[in-house]
């Protein structure tokens, strides 16, 4: 399905498309596992992209989840085709979301996506642009856990 | 400590689809919002959930989840069995409410020493 190395690699998401929701994020998990980051920062990046690739697919068209390895960091980065966000302070807020009754129904749609993101990592961007799209930077750091493990 | 497969004998736990049933069970946590046990479920925890579909499955294995319980008799829809069956996740259904069930598994993990919860 994809092409991706232990240092770098895109999944494509589709909106919508909740039966394979999760795949990108757990094959993720895996290469972090296999290049020997700490399990507590595996399960940190895990959460993470998890939520990210859920937002795709409850809110957006389409969109990418790329991520890339180093000594130094795992960066995340998550780009979507709109709708865009129209208030982002709002969209921070716990317990606040835009999500259709049926995606609630489904225990999606809590509000808790983007402050679990935020909570989880240890540097959080989030760009959006109405009609355009939203773009999210999440990095964790390796170096100073590595140094004790 | 407990293993999955203890509880769901003790508990009459009807298992639909069988993962690693040696698997350790230190805790558990009950919610229906999948973000909800993404932020707070732990390595290990048995879930107790009335969600049935597939993406239970995906955060049970981002979670590293023991195994699923759903309550009151409610089945997994089948591609959450098939997903299931590929991602080796133990799913189990139980007749008890979810009160009911979680009381019972509350004092099991109490007897085990795997609690630690309540007013101690």
């Amino acid at each position: 399905m994809t092409e991706n190395s232990p240092s770098e690699g895109t999944f494509h998401l589709m909106g919508g498309e909740f039966t394979n929701a999760g795949s990108a994020s757990s094959e993720l998990k895996s290469t972090l596992i296999k290049v020997g980051v700490e399990k507590s920062i595996v399960r940190r990046v895990a959460i993470a992209a998890f939520e990210a690739e859920m937002n795709v697919i409850i809110h957006a068209v389409a969109g990418t989840l790329r991520y890339e390895i180093t000594t130094e960091a795992v960066t995340i980065t998550v780009t979507d085709m709109g709708p865009g966000i129209e208030n982002i302070n709002q969209a921070m807020q716990p317990g606040y979301s835009t999500a259709p009754d049926w995606v609630r129904e489904m225990g999606w749609g809590a509000g808790m996506g983007l402050p679990n993101i935020s909570k989880h990592s240890d540097l959080f961007k989030i760009d959006s642009v109405v009609g355009e799209g939203t773009t999210l930077e999440i990095i964790f750091d390796l170096k100073e856990k590595n140094a004790d493990s | 400590m407990l293993t999955v497969s203890a509880v769901a004998e003790k508990l009459g736990l009807n298992v639909v689809v069988k993962g690693d049933m040696s698997q350790i069970v230190s805790g558990c946590y009950i919610s229906d919002l999948l973000s909800d046990v993404m932020a707070h479920g732990k390595d290990d925890d048995l879930w107790i959930t009335l969600q049935t579909h597939p993406n239970v499955v995906a955060v049970a294995v981002i979670k590293g989840i023991s195994a699923v319980i759903l309550t009151n008799e409610r089945n997994p829809e089948p591609e959450t069995i098939r997903k299931a069956e590929a991602e080796k996740v133990t799913i189990m259904v139980s007749s008890l409410n979810t009160f009911e069930l979680a009381g019972l598994l509350y004092m099991m993990l109490k007897d085990d020493g795997s609690v630690h919860a309540g007013t101690s």
